[in-house]
C-alpha cells in the first residue's frame, strides 16, 4: 500500500482517447457470469429456504427446538409449522443441483477475475480509492451528494466514486468470500475435513443463519446497485458494460470534483 | 479495433488444443480414480462431478465432527414416516427377531443377519449430527456395528466399487461408493440415545452415513448389495433420490 499516494484520483482516470475501453473484456465477462449465476443461487437458495423457514443459532436446529427468527411464509414440507394451511412444491432437487453448479462456476469466475484484478493492478487502479478520497471532508460530502440524489459528473463514466469503490471492494473482498464460507461450513463432508470452518461460526445452524445474512446483504447490494445504475443512465452504463464502450468525455470539461 | 495478429491466433489454438487435450486426460484419471458420481449426465452433471470428487479427494479418511453428551438434541426430532406395510408390521409385532439383512453381490460369502446376530459384533457408538437437506438437524448417540465389519464379514471382492442398501419400504433404496461403506462411523445402527432405535428414526435397523445429509441415511434396512456398477439398479443414478431429482451424492 505504500504507492497509495500515487493512485491517481477518480478524475484524472478519464482517459482522452476513444479507444480504451471503459471496462476490460475479462471484466464484462466475469461480470455478467456473475450476475447470471447469483440469479441462480438466489432463485435456488429461496426455494431451499422454503423446505424449512425457520432459523436457529449454534450446532442444532428443528421443529421441536426455539427458532432465532422464522420467515412468515408457506413451506415446501408439511411438517414445518407455518400457520399456512397449504404445502408448496418439492423443489429441492434441482434447486441443490442449481445451486452447488452456479457455485462453483462463481467461485470459478471469481478466481479468474481476482487473479486478473492483482496482475492487472484492476484492483490499485480502478476500485482502490485514492487517499485523498477517504478524508472525511471528501467521503461526506460524496455522501451527501448521493443523498441528494445528484448526477454522477461526468466522469464517473468512466471512473468509479469513492462509495462505489468501497462498496465494490466490501462485496468482491467480504460478502463474496463469507458466503462460500458460511455455504461450505453447512456440508458436513466439507467440516468432517476442516471442522474449524463450522466451530468458529458458533455451529451449523449459526453457519446457515449467516449464509442467510449474507445472501441477504448481497441482494441488497443488487437492489442498490441496479439502482445507481438506472440513475446514472441505464443505457450508458449497460452499454460500457456490455460492449466497454461510454460515451467519450469532451476535453474542455473541467473534471475536478467541486 | 485491433486486427487479430497470428501469433494470437495460433497462441489462443495452441491454449485451447491443450485445454480440450487437458480435460480429456482429466476425465479419465477421474473415472480410473472413482471421482465420477452415477448421475454426472445431464445438465447439472458438471456441478455435481465437481462436489463429488473434490470431496471425494479433501474427505476420503476424515472424520464426522463427533459432539459431548450434553449436547445431544433432547428430544431428538424425527422425520415422519411411511406408514408401515403390512410385513413392516408383521415384524415389529414379533419384536422384528425376524428381521433380516441379507447381504449378497460382489461378496465371497453372501449371508443373511438378524438384529441380535449384527449385535454380537463389537459395538460401535458415536455422538454425531443428523442433517436434513431441508435446513434442520439434531445430534444424537447412534449405536451399532459399522459397515465395514460386515463387509469383512462376507469378504467383499476387490473390484467392488458400491454398496447399494435397501428399505423394507417400497422403492426406497440408496448407494454409497467403498470410501464411505469403509468410513469407520458409518453405521448400521440399532440403538440411539442409549437404547433400541426407535421405528420414527429407522428402528430396528438405520444406515448411518454422517457425513451426508438425511436422505442418504436410509431408514429399515433390509438388504445391501456390494457391486461395482449401479448400471443394473434401477435408471442406474444409484439411488431412489438421484431418481427423484435429488443428488447422489449428498455430503453438501
Amino acid at each position: 500500500m505504500g504507492d497509495s499516494a500515487c493512485i491517481p484520483s477518480a478524475a484524472s482516470a478519464v482517459p482522452t482517447t476513444a479507444a480504451t475501453s471503459r471496462h476490460s473484456a475479462l471484466v464484462r465477462i466475469t461480470h455478467w457470469i456473475t450476475t447470471l449465476c447469483f440469479l441462480a443461487l438466489l432463485v435456488s437458495g429461496a426455494e431451499i429456504v422454503i423446505s424449512h423457514p425457520r432459523f436457529y443459532w449454534g450446532e442444532t436446529g428443528n421443529d421441536l427446538t426455539p427458532t432465532l427468527f422464522k420467515l412468515h411464509i408457506p413451506a415446501s414440507r408439511h411438517l414445518v409449522p407455518t400457520g399456512y394451511k397449504f404445502v408448496l412444491p418439492d423443489a429441492n432437487g434441482w434447486s441443490r443441483y442449481l445451486h452447488f453448479q452456479a457455485a462453483w462456476v462463481v467461485v470459478f469466475t471469481g478466481l479468474l477475475y481476482a487473479i486478473y484484478g492483482f496482475l492487472t493492478g484492476h484492483f490499485r487502479k480502478n476500485l482502490l480509492p485514492g487517499r485523498a478520497d477517504l478524508s472525511w471532508r471528501a467521503l461526506s460530502r460524496s455522501i451527501a451528494g448521493h443523498l441528494r440524489f445528484e448526477r454522477p459528473s461526468e466522469a464517473e463514466a468512466w471512473s468509479y466514486n469513492v462509495l462505489q469503490r468501497l462498496s465494490y471492494l466490501f462485496v468482491i473482498f467480504v460478502l463474496f468470500p463469507f458466503v462460500i464460507w458460511t455455504g461450505l461450513a453447512m456440508s458436513p463432508a466439507f467440516v468432517s475435513a476442516f471442522p474449524a470452518t463450522v466451530n468458529v461460526l458458533g455451529g451449523q445452524q449459526s453457519a446457515r443463519t449467516l449464509h442467510f445474512f449474507v445472501s441477504l446483504a448481497l441482494v441488497l447490494f443488487l437492489l442498490v446497485h441496479v439502482g445507481m445504475v438506472w440513475f446514472a443512465g441505464f443505457w450508458s452504463r449497460m452499454r460500457a458494460m456490455i460492449t466497454g464502450r461510454a460515451a467519450t468525455p469532451s476535453t474542455d470539461t473541467t473534471m475536478e470534483r467541486i | 479495433m485491433s486486427k487479430i495478429s497470428r501469433r494470437k491466433l495460433i497462441t489462443t489454438g495452441l491454449a485451447a488444443t491443450a485445454s480440450v487435450a487437458g480435460l480429456g486426460v482429466a476425465a479419465r484419471l477421474a473415472e480410473k480414480y472413482g471421482l465420477v458420481p452415477p448421475d454426472h449426465g445431464g445438465i447439472y452433471g458438471l456441478g455435481e462431478t465437481l462436489t463429488y470428487a473434490s470431496q471425494r479427494l479433501l474427505t476420503r479418511h476424515s472424520l464426522a465432527r463427533e459432539f459431548s453428551r450434553s449436547q445431544i438434541s433432547k428430544p431428538p426430532f424425527a422425520n415422519e414416516i411411511e406408514p408401515p406395510t403390512d410385513e413392516f408390521k408383521r415384524l415389529q409385532a414379533g419384536k422384528f427377531a425376524e428381521w433380516r439383512l441379507s447381504v449378497n453381490g460382489m461378496v465371497v460369502r453372501p449371508a443373511s443377519f438378524s438384529i441380535d446376530q449384527l449385535k454380537r459384533y463389537p459395538s460401535h457408538s458415536q455422538i454425531t449430527m443428523l442433517q436434513c437437506e431441508e435446513g434442520w438437524s439434531y445430534i444424537a448417540e447412534w449405536i451399532g456395528v459399522p459397515l465395514s465389519q460386515i463387509l469383512q464379514a462376507v469378504e467383499v471382492l476387490p473390484q467392488a466399487r458400491y454398496v447399494v442398501y435397501f428399505s423394507i419400504e417400497p422403492d426406497t433404496w440408496e448407494s454409497i461408493d467403498m470410501a464411505d461403506a469403509l468410513h469407520p462411523q458409518t453405521l448400521l445402527t440399532y440403538g440411539m440415545n442409549g437404547d433400541e432405535l426407535p421405528v420414527g428414526h429407522g428402528g430396528p435397523l438405520r444406515l448411518r452415513v454422517p457425513r451426508q445429509v438425511g436422505y442418504k441415511n436410509v431408514k429399515f434396512i433390509t438388504h445391501l448389495t456390494v457391486t461395482d456398477s449401479l448400471k443394473g439398479f434401477g435408471k442406474g443414478l444409484g439411488g431412489a433420490s438421484p431418481e427423484f431429482g435429488y443428488a447422489w451424492y449428498a455430503g453438501i
